[in-house]
């Protein structure tokens, strides 16, 4: 199936979270509001004309004004491929999770929240995964500042003007 | 029950009152030899049962996506060199491609076999880490010393065709960085007729030895269902007796060109989804990679293979998500271009990162020697997990 026709399906299914579908570039998407994701995920997974069982991957991007999540979904079943996206504003970035459903979400949203802070809700673990527990800040946002001190030792990087005159 | 004709001797230990039994916690890793790198593993035993293990990642992240944002395109390529530092011909590929797939740009077709070749003669080159180390992990030295005297001359082929050994910076945006020097390809024919008959020498090694067989059959038994609600993905999910490789699935690159066969786990040594059938996929990959080399060098054609690399790389406003098959299994890049020199953001989707995540799941109730060889059947790389 493409993707129009399985955007086509969803609006007619839940017209009040669909938001909008972007045709016309390379990978179209579907843009889905952020508190729907998991019933409108678990119809894609269920449903037998579409059998989404295989989550490719579940990416956490920083949109400026909001943070949003990238499902790429694959069926093995049916061979075809479907990009969904949730957008949450970075006051409070809140998005449902879909751990419950694909169990490899819980890694990839455990990631997401890690480098960018995105709250998962109903997520079984949400922690962080690559950095140290103690880490301050997210930092795949773009307006992370890197920080002088961390743990009690000076970090070294090009913005540091002490640091660079001390070099010269 | 008898043990070798031996009378069974009904030996009960009894419980010394008044001593209470508990859960003992503990740390497997960051440094063990069998992790494969620095991975932790905080095991809940009860004797010498697991009762839950739950990995701690994360001691070797580099900040990959950070740095992807601070440089350019292509300068990204190098970095993805260092992802999965034994399989980086494969980690080039799926980025430049998808680079390439945002640009529309037409790759020359002696570029083209280049790139197969390279991309699976590392994928032996990876496979030959696995089982040699695999055997390591299973207590068979022996195998280890083979299989690195193999890989040495995938890599000694390696160096004269990029100038490096590990990380080559080889495949480019439109192309390689250098054509094959004079007499390169006969030389991996050779390797061919050297290399096929010692896949069955390391056979007779390891892969049917009774040991072998008893350590590994029936231990970490991965389900198919389970498999794809993980998303497994490369000889993990195969092992697990579904069919599903990229390169025929979904085929990028030329792969739909060459004729090969994409092996599965049968459960021949136990049940279906055991770590046999991993390691088992992995040397019949071995047979297939070959095939698919012999097919390349045969049909290569002539010409410039840097013909198509542009002077300089705009990737158009965008965003695409790739897919790749490497030898641990899908690895995805998911680029966003606004159009600038930087990358927006590339989000890498990394095979061993989602492998990993299975093990909490297949790991509880399993004895604690078993879990080193569940570990070195899933085949992680940890430079590639935390990126």
């Amino acid at each position: 199936m493409t993707s129009q026709e399985i955007h086509d399906i969803l609006a007619q299914k839940f017209p009040a979270s669909v938001v909008e579908f972007s045709d016309g570039i390379l990978q179209p998407f579907i843009k889905i509001q952020a508190g729907d994701i998991d019933r409108i995920a678990r119809f894609l997974r269920d449903d037998d004309q579409l059998q989404f069982d295989y989550l490719m991957c579940l990416s956490g991007i920083d949109l400026g004004e909001n943070l949003g999540v990238v499902y790429h979904l694959y069926s093995t079943v049916h061979n075809h491929k479907i990009v969904l996206r949730a957008e949450a504003a970075k006051q409070t970035p809140d998005v449902k999770s879909v751990a419950p459903l694909w169990r490899t979400a819980d890694w990839h949203e455990r990631e997401a929240f890690d480098m960018l802070g995105i709250n998962f809700v109903n997520h079984p673990d949400l922690r962080r995964i690559l950095l140290p527990d103690d880490w301050e800040g997210f930092p795949l946002r773009k307006d992370y500042i890197q920080p002088d001190i961390y743990n009690g030792i000076r970090v070294p990087h090009p913005d540091h003007k002490e640091e660079a005159n001390d070099r010269e | 029950m008898t043990v070798n004709n031996f009378p069974a001797v009904n030996v009960e230990f009894e419980k010394p009152g008044g001593i209470e039994t508990d859960e003992l916690i503990l740390n497997m890793g960051p440094q063990h030899p069998s992790t494969h790198g620095v991975l932790r593993v905080i095991l809940k035993t009860d004797g010498e049962i697991i009762k839950s293990a739950t990995p701690v990642i994360g001691y070797l992240h580099r900040c990959f996506e950070k740095h992807a944002e601070n440089v350019t395109w292509v300068q990204v390529i190098p970095y993805t060199d260092r992802m999965d530092y034994i399989a980086s011909m494969n980690n080039n590929l799926g980025y430049v491609l998808g680079i390439e797939k945002m640009m529309d740009l037409e790759v020359n077709e002696r570029a083209n076999f280049l790139r197969i070749i390279v991309a699976e003669l590392n994928r032996i080159a990876s496979h030959l880490i696995f089982f040699g180390t695999y055997g390591l992990d299973t207590g068979a030295f022996t195998p280890f010393l083979y299989t690195f005297r193999d890989r040495e001359k995938i890599l000694d082929l390696f160096e004269e065709i990029s100038g490096a050994r590990l990380l080559y910076n080889y495949i480019w945006v439109g192309g390689v960085a250098f054509d094959a020097p004079d007499g390169w390809l006969d030389r991996v024919t050779s390797f061919c007729d050297y290399f096929m008959p010692k896949i069955k020498e390391y056979n007779d090694l390891l892969t049917f030895n009774k040991i072998f067989i008893e350590r590994t059959a029936n231990v970490g038994v991965i389900p198919p269902d389970l498999a794809i609600n993980y998303a497994l993905s490369g000889p993990c999910l195969r092992g697990s007796g579904i069919k599903f490789d990229l390169r025929k699935n979904d085929p990028y690159c030329i792969y739909d060109r060459f004729d090969f066969d994409v092996c599965i786990g049968k459960g021949e040594k136990g049940t279906i989804g055991d770590s046999w059938d991993r390691c088992w996929v992995r040397v019949a990959e071995m047979w297939e990679s070959l095939k698919i080399i012999r097919q390349a060098v045969e049909k290569i054609p002539g010409g410039d293979a840097k013909s198509t690399v542009p002077k300089n790389v705009r990737v158009p406003k965008g965003e695409f998500y790739i897919r790749t098959e490497t030898p641990r299994g899908e690895l995805g890049y998911y680029l966003i271009s606004d159009g600038s020199r930087n990358p927006v953001r590339v989000k890498v989707r990394s095979p061993a990162f989602v492998n990993l995540s299975i093990l909490p799941a297949i790991a509880s109730g399993t004895m604690v020697a078993d879990l080193v060889v569940i570990i070195g059947s899933l085949d992680i790389v940890l430079g590639e997990i935390d990126r």
